[in-house]
């Protein structure tokens, strides 16, 4: 029934001890052996708390994994996705066999390789030519298999030049471009990629992400990490989604996506702060910033065709031109839009509004977030406050018979039209 | 941790990933699949140390020929220990030569997981390879010096002929085998038990300074009187002795004690590698 299954975890789980090592752990792992020796099961095994890292645990034991059991089909690509501190990582390192599970077990069938860093085992003195060498060792490739793939990937990274140079006189682009290209040609059976694209410039991401893509097509199976939702949503057709290190979620990618962030990603739609306590204080006291959405109803939902006001009040501390720049992010993170005010002569002391207006049929559906700057002299930033708000545009009622997912990063409504042609 | 594993008898699976600790499940196969990792550490060691030299690789020879001007004048004039009528500058020689293979493969393996964890943190490959290369390239370097050992002893065998070597020089391969399986069996035990509690680690470094002293290097055996039997258990002294007799024809060999060292150092390394795989599994949460 499971022909076509290459990845099998069953229960894994993962203890890890809080706190420092030193003598007190000591009699912990004396208890602990003395235990295993006469054949019981480890004390400490019971004793672990969740995985959640905001509450001061009882316990000097957490699980950062509880018994996630999925398993992968040959082809498939599952991306992995969850907080920072789900239990991602750790779920990495287990697969890549840097470190073993408590509890649990994978079964893996084919050859496979993982990226949990580019350019692992690089070393700077040695050269471009030496250290592709190196690191393909490192993954696993032979050095026949290098050698036959040796001008693609210097092609691939585009360091023909340099390749006989040390890697240390490399400027950091070259780098990690170099490092990716012994990376992206790999050819194992199962690939395990970690955020490495979150490296390099856009379009060096964009061409590992084709890369990848291409890898996937030719029946490989790829287990990928990222907090980067478009790309694990483009790449991936399954997902997993982890919480506090247990499964939340599996299924098919934008199910699951659409879970984690209805579940993670919470709305902040006021701060405000005392005049002491604003954050930075030297040069701009941030006082208030706050989304005020025109609904008849304040319990209605921000819909895709609701006007929205943000607001910013604020003191300056000095006497400088100054003009507020904001960004809004989709919850993929993609940036919408960069508006700016036109730059103003500010005194020392006193007291501003700000206000922008989006107006209703802009917007999609989505999770945003908005951060500021301000900015002086139309140039230096002075004051950079990211994520400060956070607020989600609904879906209206629609009309019409399809309820899918409506496309696009904005969604406005244009003159669009059918006549008879007379 | 890795084996060929058949699942309900049915499934053929390659790799099985659990918290199973077996005791010596080294996978002699996959070691020799990485193979080219071996010789690519190999090469790094080697051709790092004399990377942005003018020199280059002769400064491995420079090291020992000054410890041995250093070690004539101090223990052969001032101290004047005596080399059972060996010339000074062959006998130091000879002795600083394998001393230093030892010593540092010693102090590198001993080293494995401490030096190595980010590389270990981030990428799967048998750990057994890393100190397997370091005992390799650490050979290379021992190959060069002892070129020069050769090179100065048989001039004073042609030349001055105020040695008388035997056929116990056949013997070399073995001292040098036995030699880097105590280093590597000793390292991969230390590396292991000083992952978790490294307090052990403080003792390594000059714990190896003061075994050269109990250790017949800078001294012949024939000039301890009372309680040899304490210098003939520790497992080097009859390689030092075996080498010096073979080579010099001055010494003590002894064939039991020689066994005593190799069998010493059979147990020493199969009980290293032992301990290494057990603590590789997951030494990266502890390191």
């Amino acid at each position: 029934m499971s022909k076509g299954v290459v990845i099998k975890a069953e229960n894994i789980s993962k203890l890890y001890r809080l706190g420092q090592i030193g003598t007190g752990t000591l009699s912990h792992d004396l208890k602990r052996w003395w235990a295993t020796t006469r054949g019981k099961e480890d004390p400490y095994l019971k004793i672990g708390v969740e995985n959640d890292r905001t509450q001061k645990g009882i316990s000097d034991y957490a699980w950062a994994l509880k018994d996630i059991s999925f398993q992968v089909e040959r082809g498939d690509t599952l991306g992995i996705i969850g907080k920072n501190g789900a239990g991602k990582s750790t779920l990495l390192k287990i697969l890549s066999r840097v470190t073993t599970p408590t509890q649990g077990s994978i079964k893996i069938r084919g050859r496979m390789a993982s990226l949990l860093e580019v350019g692992t085992g690089f070393h700077p003195e040695l050269t471009g030519r030496e250290n592709i060498y190196m690191n393909g060792a490192i993954l696993g490739m032979a050095k026949k298999e290098i050698k036959n793939k040796f001008d693609e990937i210097v092609a691939f990274a585009g360091v023909e030049l340099y390749i006989d140079t040390p890697v240390k006189r490399y400027s950091s682009g070259m780098y990690v471009r170099l490092a990716f290209a012994v990376a992206a040609h790999l050819e194992p059976e199962i690939l395990i990629v970690d955020e490495v694209l979150a490296v390099g410039d856009a379009e060096f991401q964009k061409k590992c992400l084709g890369k990848m893509g291409d890898v996937a097509s030719h029946g490989r199976t790829i287990i990928f990490v990222s907090h980067n939702m478009q790309a694990v949503q483009s790449l991936c057709k399954s997902a997993i989604y982890l919480k506090e290190g247990r499964l939340a979620d599996a299924g098919r990618t934008d199910k699951v996506i659409n879970n984690y962030l209805s579940k993670e990603v919470r709305s902040c739609l006021v701060k405000k702060w005392d005049e002491e306590e604003a954050p930075d204080g030297h040069v701009i006291k941030l006082l208030v910033a706050e989304i005020i959405p025109e609904l008849a109803n304040d319990t209605d939902p921000i819909t895709v065709n609701t006007n929205i006001k943000l607001k910013f009040e604020f003191i300056s501390c000095t006497d400088s031109l100054i003009n507020l720049s904001l960004l809004l992010y989709t919850s993929s993170g993609g940036c919408i839009f960069n508006v700016g005010t036109k730059s103003m002569m500010l005194k020392k002391g006193q007291r501003y509004i700000s206000e922008l207006e989006i107006p209703a049929n802009l917007l999609n559906d989505d999770i945003y977030t908005v951060n500021l700057l301000f900015v002086k002299d139309t140039s230096v930033i002075l004051f950079k406050m990211d994520d400060l708000l956070t607020f989600e545009v609904f879906d209206e009622q629609r009309t019409g018979n399809w309820y899918g997912k409506w496309l696009g990063a904005v969604r406005p409504q244009l003159n669009f039209t059918i006549k008879n042609s007379l | 941790m890795v084996d060929e594993t058949t699942d309900n008898g049915s499934e053929k699976w390659d790799t099985y990933i659990s918290s199973g600790r077996g005791y010596f499940d080294v996978n002699i196969k996959e070691l020799w699949r990485y193979r080219d990792l071996l010789m690519m550490f190999v090469k790094k060691d080697i051709i790092t140390v004399y990377k942005q030299t003018i020199l280059g690789p002769i400064w491995f020879v420079i090291q020992p020929v000054l410890t041995t001007v250093m070690f004539v004048i101090v223990f052969g004039n001032i101290a004047n220990i005596g080399t059972d009528g060996v010339p000074q500058i062959l006998f130091y020689l000879g002795s600083i030569t394998i001393w230093n293979y030892f010593s540092e493969t010693l102090n590198i393996t001993s080293k494995t997981f401490t030096d190595n964890a980010s590389i270990f943190g981030k990428v799967y490959f048998p750990r057994l390879i890393l100190p397997l290369s370091k005992v390799v390239s650490g050979l290379l370097k021992f190959l060069i010096q002892f070129s020069l050992f050769l090179v100065v002893w048989l001039y004073y065998l042609f030349i001055k002929k105020s040695i008388a070597p035997n056929i116990y020089v056949l013997l070399v391969p073995v001292l040098l085998a036995t030699m880097a399986a105590i280093s590597l069996g000793f390292g991969l035990f230390i590396t292991s038990v000083t992952t978790k509690y490294r307090d052990l680690a403080f003792l390594i470094s000059f714990g190896v300074q003061l075994l050269m002293y109990a250790t017949p290097v800078i001294y012949p055996l024939s000039r301890i009187r009372h309680h040899r039997i304490w210098l003939w258990l520790n497992p080097l002294t009859s390689l030092f002795e075996t080498f010096k007799y073979a080579f010099f024809g001055s010494g003590t060999f002894s064939l039991p004690w020689l066994f005593y060292s190799i069998g010493f150092t059979t147990v020493l390394l199969v009980l290293g590698i032992i301990i290494f795989n057990k603590v590789e599994k997951r030494f990266i949460d502890t390191v």
